[in-house]
């Protein structure tokens, strides 16, 4: 793992909040979102507001249907306080070779066979920086990729 | 209007439609998922050809009105059931999405 996530999962999971872990299927297409419909439901029990809801189950359905496309899947977990939504993924995939690219609308690797499923759009990354506060990307080639998304509430 | 009442008015097949009060406001076409992702807005009805289970995902995280498989898009049982369990719209038309996106805009020049 990439230096310096040891540390930051750490703290996420020290803290005095909720937190919920989720196992993100690489190989089952059929699954893949589904633990982001899953959280989009935990948070609307607890009575977030409607906006703050979609943003963060948005952004963590990007994040889970990359891990399933491109890293062969990974654990998302969810961190509820009463200021923020925590969502951290973690995967041992390829890694991102340039993070500023793959940010950018329209960049997608993905092979034909997963764009005739609809995805490659090259949208996920620039939607999940939309739709949150705060966006950490922590990756190493060959090693993996771990991001980091906080929304404010 | 209602899901249902534009379902009677273009006589669209139905597929699931467990939530026929939900009011269509507004309307988005594409097929390229994180494009409609960050571009189609809550209550919206969404026309595509794409019929892989990912779009329910897409449909249910948004709230959207409706989705309406353009082009008779062959739809598989995983679909069907999980649109049902989930509440979410679905209609189907024969109609390519150019053509289908016209009758539905035609329903609000009415
Ligand atoms: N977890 C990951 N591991 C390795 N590479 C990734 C990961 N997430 C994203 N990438 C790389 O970044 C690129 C851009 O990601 P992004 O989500 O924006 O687009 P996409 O997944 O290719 O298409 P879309 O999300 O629009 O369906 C990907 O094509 C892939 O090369
Ligand atoms: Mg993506």
């Amino acid at each position: 793992m990439p230096a310096g996530l040891q540390a930051k999962r750490v703290n996420e999971l020290d803290c005095e909040c909720l937190s919920y872990r989720f196992e993100v299927d690489g190989s089952n297409f059929t699954t893949a979102g589904e633990a982001s419909v899953q959280v989009k439901r935990i948070l609307r029990r607890i009575g977030f507001p409607p906006e703050t809801i979609k943003r963060a189950s948005i952004a963590m359905y990007e994040g889970e249907i990359n891990m399933v496309i491109h890293a062969g899947g990974g654990i998302a977990e969810l961190f509820i306080y009463e200021d923020k939504i925590v969502v951290v993924l973690t995967d041992h995939g390829p890694g991102i070779a340039d993070v500023a690219l793959a940010m950018k609308e329209g960049y997608s690797t993905a092979p034909d066979n997963i764009r005739a499923l609809g995805f490659g759009a090259g949208m996920g990354l620039p939607n999940m920086k939309r739709y949150t506060d705060i966006m950490d990307i922590q990756t190493a080639l060959g090693k993996g990729t771990v991001i980091t998304m906080t929304v404010n509430v | 209007m209602t899901v249902e009442a534009l379902m009677e008015k273009t006589g669209f097949e139905v597929i699931s439609l467990s939530n026929k009060s939900k009011m269509v406001e507004g309307c988005y076409a594409g097929d390229l998922l994180s494009w409609v992702m960050g571009k189609a807005e809550q209550g919206c009805l969404w026309l595509t050809i794409m019929t892989n289970i990912n779009v329910l995902a897409v449909a249910s995280l948004l709230d959207l009105a409706c989705v309406v498989v353009c082009e008779n898009a062959v739809l598989d049982e995983i679909f069907i059931k999980t649109a049902e369990s989930k509440n979410i719209n679905v209609l189907r038309t024969d109609k390519p999405l150019y053509e289908a996106c016209l009758i539905i805009g035609n329903l609000s020049n009415e």
